[in-house]
């Protein structure tokens, strides 16, 4: 085990001046990142294509890095597990993905509803019937409204960042809400690329569970006591009230991590070009497939710009709204057959006549950049 | 939705949170006054005048000023004494965040789930929130806020909160001391020496 020192500043673990690259997939990414992240737990329980990624984090364990980790006895057993943990007021990571995420559904609301600052990843892949281990991104639309904050990689340089960064916006007083850092399964955690990680020998400064703003866990005080007796089993206004008004609160606080992700992921989205007439607004993988696809366009002379969609929850509403304001056309491929994210941009802009909610490809299947450029010309008379 | 303000209810049946209808918490130096960013300076200013104008202020401490859980508490928690001895205000504590099943007494207790009532009881039109941990009291400043004309101001001592009519951020023993010189040099200004 390397000896490693505690960050002064956080800066010192996202932006390091020693940095290295290696050659790793989304998987070894997380570990990288969990390595770095002074995590005091970890819980796994087995599904793909998330299995690989706890793997690893178990032998940061087995090297000393991680005090606690253990494997639960389902996806339901491990996110309450963490609950718990979180509750007694450590730092703590899990990750699951596709049927794991919806065994596990419960606990989502109530991570967010006991402002547990949770760091999960999930990997997406298929969840309906005929069984499929393949990537589909169908899940995000189901935890689109649990109250967690949810960033999407689109590849393992991502995914090192944004699960490292995780930390940070969660961990906030004001914030104090579960994150859960999305990946595309397979084509992320299990494809090799170049990663810069920071030094191995530094990790971020321990959580501090007194800046929460619920206490830790106290079996005769909140969360815990709240879970016993429900504010809803009374029968009265205030009883609702409280209720009605805690979820609002949940929202608040989502809303506030919006200046931690522009702190710590330098914003809600990225973009490239977004003069252009034609902008495609993608998140996950879906982004690199766009990328070819708009250097097949730049070679037909049709000018594309890209909006890169880091964080869905909360959305970039506005920044959307400013980067559709001029666009003739805005497409958004997926990797889902439902359109999530297109359903979201077509939300909030003006005249969403102009959002083409193509291509969608789901059940594995792989999105041909050229699928892209098809709708990419099919939207060039309306430019003109 | 971007002139939205935080003021004095009732405000109606369940009214929006704060913070998702453009109020910003406040940066360092800075704090809220009724959902507009303003100096600390000016917000210490106006707490002061509205405790002092106020019939029947109350502040009602959290765990984190009545328990004596980490160095500066004890201070902090007898500076808040001379404060409210300073405004004249009465002092609930808020020691725990239990529902209390099946009623409270808001006679002798307050709870931030059912504020409300202890407002309405006891008649109370100027609180402050301190030492309370801050998703609760963004929890019962909002009820306050949908169904009292309670004038709610906090005092905290992390990043303030949106659902308070004036609140302060990063506040500790040095600035309750300050409050409580503003409130003696306005009580001098205006002849009250007792």
């Amino acid at each position: 085990m390397i000896e490693q020192r505690v960050a002064l500043m956080v800066d010192e673990v996202f932006q390091p001046t020693r940095c290295e690259s290696r050659f790793i997939t989304g998987s070894e990414a997380v570990k990288e990142a969990i390595q770095r992240s002074n995590i005091t737990m970890a819980i796994a329980y087995p599904i793909t294509p998330q299995s690989e990624s706890m793997h690893l984090v178990g032998d940061l364990y087995a090297e000393g890095y991680i005090p606690d980790y253990f494997r639960g006895e389902s996806e339901f057993a491990v996110m309450g597990q963490v609950a718990g943990a979180a509750m007694g007021g450590v730092r703590v990571f899990t990750a699951t993905g596709g049927p794991g995420t919806l065994r596990a559904f419960e606990m989502f609301p109530c991570w967010a509803g006991m402002r547990l600052p949770i760091v999960c990843c999930f990997f997406t892949r298929g969840v309906n019937s005929p069984l499929s281990i393949q990537p589909d991104t169908i899940e995000m639309a189901f935890l689109l409204d649990t109250g967690i904050i949810m960033l999407h990689a689109e590849g393992a340089q991502d995914l090192y960042d944004f699960t490292l960064r995780a930390f940070a916006i969660a961990e906030q007083t004001d914030v104090h809400i579960p994150v859960g850092v999305f990946a595309d399964g397979f084509f992320v955690t299990h494809t090799r690329e170049m990663v810069t990680v920071g030094p191995p020998d530094v990790k971020l400064p321990p959580y501090d569970p007194h800046r929460s703003p619920v206490p830790a866990m106290d079996m005769e005080g909140v969360p815990v006591r709240h879970m016993r007796d429900p504010f809803v089993m009374k029968s009265n206004f205030i009883s609702y009230a409280a209720h009605a008004s805690w979820q609002q609160e949940i929202l608040a606080a989502v809303e506030r991590s919006r200046k931690y992700v522009h702190e710590y992921l330098g914003g809600l989205l990225e973009t490239e070009n977004e003069e252009a007439d034609i902008l495609i607004m993608a998140a996950g993988t879906a982004v690199s497939q766009s990328r070819e696809a708009i250097q097949l366009a730049r070679a037909q002379g049709i000018d594309v710009g890209l909006v890169k969609i880091k964080c869905l929850r909360p959305f970039p509403t506005e920044e959307i709204q400013h980067l559709a304001r001029r666009a003739r056309a805005i497409v958004v491929p997926e990797f889902n057959r439902v359109g999530w994210l297109a359903r979201e941009i077509k939300s909030v802009v003006e005249d969403n006549s102009r959002v083409v909610g193509a291509p969608r490809v789901f059940g594995g299947m792989t999105m041909p950049s050229e699928m892209i450029l098809a709708q990419l010309q099919a939207c060039v008379p309306a430019t003109r | 939705m971007d002139s939205y303000r935080v003021k004095a209810g009732p405000e109606g049946y369940l009214p929006p949170a704060a913070a998702c209808v453009g109020i910003c918490l406040p940066e360092r130096g800075h704090a809220l006054l009724e959902g507009e960013l303003v100096p600390e300076e000016r917000a210490l200013e106006e707490i002061a005048r509205r405790l002092l104008a106020a019939g029947n202020p109350v502040f009602f401490p959290g765990p984190l000023i009545l328990w004596d859980w980490k160095e500066g508490v004890a201070e902090k928690a007898r500076a808040l004494q001379v404060l409210a001895r300073e405004v004249r205000a009465k002092i609930i504590p808020m020691p725990d965040y239990r529902p209390k099943y099946p009623m409270i007494n808001p006679a002798v207790e307050i709870n931030p789930n059912h504020p409300n009532l202890t407002i309405w009881h006891n008649h109370i039109d100027v609180c402050v929130f301190i030492g309370v941990h801050c998703h609760y009291a963004n929890v019962a400043l909002k009820i306050i806020r949908g169904g009292t004309d309670c004038y709610t101001i906090a005092i905290c001592g992390e990043v303030g909160h949106e659902d308070a009519m004036i609140s302060l951020r990063d506040a500790g023993l040095r600035t309750l001391e300050r409050l409580t010189a503003m409130v003696r040099e306005m009580k001098r200004k205006a002849g009250d020496v007792g």
